[in-house]
């Protein structure tokens, strides 16, 4: 027999099959449970999620908003989800009870946001420089859209919600965290007895206990501790637990980076007459934090799903607007649906992230060796 | 004092050194002060006192799951124990549960078989990119629409399954139950001796006895053969349904199932990647190493791969554990009694001693977290590397 390309192909196919699927009676005995599994599993699924699910209109053509017009309470055992509690408080969802004729303030900031990560995610983009500057300017902006001020209404947080609360949270707690854990990092490894110590006892406590804790803490004994006037409202609160609680993790991704930067680094610069913060400026943190960026983005992943802790003190981040959603009369019992939902725009976000810290460590790799 | 001699001091580290410190000192003794004053000028305004007199006083509040007994007459105190111990039951069922299911992942992982190597994938990032809350929260709802309790599932004749919860039947222990227990312990210690003395007699004349073999028998049939001796002390009381609800038996509650499938299902995922690593880790070297000796495929399992494995997976299963203690502190958002959700929630607001009890709580799960440090590092020094090698 001639062998063309295609034969070439089947057979490498066909071995793929056998190596990798049916290499012993016992293998591709597992193999067919797993398929089988796998067919009733996906076609479970895929007819709840898609094929017997209502999304704007149930079965009968009539727009759905209620959920005894959901075709699943209309004929029960016959249909699968009904995504129109998703569509009906799409808004709700995104900015919680954020002012109608201001959403858009919103969505600039959204859209704005990207613009300004870029630059610190990726080294090589061109421009980099001007999105840096960019990423300095954008608190602020991000501030003076949400918050308001001069020329736009003042939106009091207590109207924040859903994915607006969640991001948030994430990025202003990740990005205040970030500079008070490099200062953590690097107490911990001062010689300074009493500073090392100060931070030794910071970071141990926060890692050992729950944020749910700090989260009371802060919701109930920050106005304790202040004085009458500047009592911060509910989301601050929560933004200084989160990011203290960050702060001490990323401080321990941080002196990971430190510890694997060799003596001599440090001996060289020292021996160039460099002082203890040119040294770290230019010399160590550099080469530090690039090889703790892998386990710095892991930490972001984890405080970015214990977002969604604030529900508990009575925040509306994206969970929490779902369980309002579920609490209100008209949508309540459709539970499946704003949980699966809410469990894939978490998916998104962090599996995002996660990929983004393969890739990283990926190009670390080849950098280095 | 001359210029030269202040420029002297000025960058003398030891001098610096001082300086700094004192000045972080003064800082920080300026912060607490300020912060006590203002505290207690808050807490007189409010009419809240100080101090931990109130734990004497009775809670007032039930509490659904508890392992001592307790009524709403009982103290504050003793809600803290009941939800400590409830902390302690969760997290120690669940880094069972979890362990459990992490290593049977991460090897499945590793696995020849395309299909099951990418199930498991896919279950590790579905499961640990999810937030543990809502996962939680998610399992939960799932068990609350369980069939009532009238269509109950039914589960090997035994336990009933229900949205009420898993009713099975709870043991009775007659007289003489003691001793099968105490046989039990005894037979353990014996397999112990017998393997030392069956390791001495195989160093000495190079030949392998099937240790393993004689102490399972050992441990499975010693106490059998004794219940039967003392007339077979063991009893079950099966639940039973009567009229709305089941009679007889024990209830495992929903609140405790929910909580166990949340944090075990999303910390076997983060196990099971550290247990693949660990695997990962062995170079292939020793596998080939053991081949060539002409060990058994278990055997270079149980005493090459697994031993050097181990000293890669302990540090992170170590903070997998204390992460997995933490999270059941979530319990408060579907009604687990745990220490945060009676002690922390309910106790703080009828008291409103905020600063004492989230001490309490949070001094609580500090020694908790140090103790399951402290533990996993005294395995992990069993483990590493012995001598200087």
């Amino acid at each position: 027999m001639i062998i063309t390309n295609s034969n070439l192909k089947i057979h490498n196919y066909y071995k793929w099959l056998q190596r990798n699927l049916f290499s012993s009676w016992i293998n591709s005995f597992l193999t067919i449970i797993a398929l089988i599994f796998l067919y009733k599993v996906g076609t479970f699924f895929l007819n709840w999620t898609f094929f017997e699910a209502d999304f704007r209109y149930n079965f009968q053509g009539d727009l759905i908003t209620d959920r005894i017009l959901c075709s699943k309470n209309i004929v029960p055992g016959e249909y699968g989800a009904c995504w129109a509690i998703i569509f009906v408080r799409w808004d709700q969802f995104i900015y919680g009870f954020y002012p109608t004729e201001e959403l858009w303030r919103v969505n600039l900031t959204f859209a704005l946001l990207p613009l300004a990560i870029v630059g610190v995610l990726f080294d090589k983009i061109p421009f980099r420089k001007y999105f840096i500057y960019f990423t300095f300017i954008f608190p602020f902006f991000a501030y003076y859209m949400l918050y308001g001020g001069p020329g736009f209404t003042v939106v009091d947080t207590n109207k924040w919600g859903g994915l607006l609360v969640t991001l948030f949270l994430g990025v202003t707690g990740i990005a205040l965290a970030f500079p008070l854990s490099v200062f953590l990092a690097l107490g911990r490894r001062s010689k300074m007895p009493i500073i090392k110590s100060i931070c030794i006892m910071f970071i141990e406590f926060i890692r050992g206990v729950p944020l749910i804790t700090l989260l009371f803490t802060a919701n109930v004994m920050l106005p304790l501790f202040l004085p009458d006037g500047v009592s911060p409202d509910n989301l601050l609160r929560a933004l200084v637990a989160v990011t203290l609680f960050q702060s001490a993790y990323m401080a321990e991704a941080i002196r990971g980076g430190l510890q694997a930067i060799p003596k001599g680094q440090l001996e060289a610069a020292q021996s160039l007459g460099l002082g203890y913060w040119q040294t770290n400026r230019k010399i160590i943190l550099p080469q530090a934090l690039k090889i703790a960026i892998p386990p710095i983005v892991n930490t972001c992943i984890g405080l970015f799903k214990d977002t969604s802790l604030v529900l508990i003190i009575g925040l509306f981040d994206l969970l929490g607007i779902g369980r309002a959603a579920l609490a209100d009369m008209t949508w309540t019992k459709l539970y499946y649906e704003v949980y699966v939902f809410i469990s894939i725009v978490f998916f998104i976000f962090c599996f995002g992230m996660s990929r983004y810290s393969l890739y990283l460590e990926k190009k670390l790799k080849t950098d280095n060796s | 004092m001359s210029v030269n001699n202040f420029k002297k001091y000025l960058f003398d580290e030891k001098v610096r050194s001082l300086f700094f410190q004192t000045l972080v000192i003064g800082i920080f003794a300026v912060i607490i002060y300020l912060v006590t004053k203002q505290t207690a000028y808050n807490l007189d305004k409010r009419g809240i006192g100080t101090g931990f007199g109130f734990l004497k006083i009775a809670t007032g509040y039930d509490i659904s799951i508890s392992l001592i007994p307790y009524t709403s007459d009982d103290t504050h105190l003793r809600a803290y124990f009941v939800g400590l111990i409830n902390t302690l039951l969760i997290s120690i069922c669940g880094c069972f549960l979890a362990t459990i299911l992490g290593f049977f992942v991460g090897i499945i992982r590793l696995s020849s078989n395309w299909l099951f190597r990418n199930i498991a994938y896919v279950y590790v990032e579905f499961t640990r990119n999810v937030p543990v809350l809502l996962q939680i929260i998610l399992y939960y709802t799932i068990l609350l629409y369980l069939p009532k309790i009238k269509d109950a599932i039914i589960l090997f004749d035994t336990f009933y399954l229900t949205n009420r919860g898993l009713f099975s039947p709870s043991p009775i222990f007659k007289e003489g139950f003691s001793i099968v227990l105490f046989s039990f312990f005894a037979s353990i210690f014996f397999a112990f001796l017998i393997k030392y003395f069956f390791k001495k007699k195989q160093e000495k004349t190079g030949k392998q006895y099937p240790v393993f073999y004689i102490n399972s028998a050992l441990i499975i049939f010693i106490p059998i053969i004794f219940y039967f001796l003392m007339g077979m002390p063991l009893d079950f009381n099966h639940p039973v349904l009567k009229g709305f609800n089941f009679k007889g038996g024990m209830v495992i509650r929903p609140e405790f199932i929910g909580m166990l499938l949340g944090l075990s299902i999303y910390t076997a995922a983060f196990i099971s990647e550290t247990v693949r690593s660990g695997i990962i880790s062995v170079s292939k070297g020793q596998r080939e190493a053991s081949q060539a000796l002409g060990l058994k495929s278990n055997l270079i399992m149980r005493l090459i791969i697994i031993p050097q494995a181990l000293r890669v997976i302990i540090p992170p299963l170590t903070s997998q554990y204390l992460n997995l203690t933490k999270n059941s502190s979530l319990g408060i958002a579907i009604g687990y009694a745990d220490l945060v959700h009676g002690f922390g929630g309910i106790s703080l607001n009828q008291t409103g001693k905020a600063i004492e009890i989230m001490f309490m709580v949070m001094s609580t799960y500090l020694t908790i977290s140090l103790l399951i440090s402290f533990f996993m590092n005294l395995y992990n020094k069993s483990v590493q590397f012995k001598g200087n090698a």
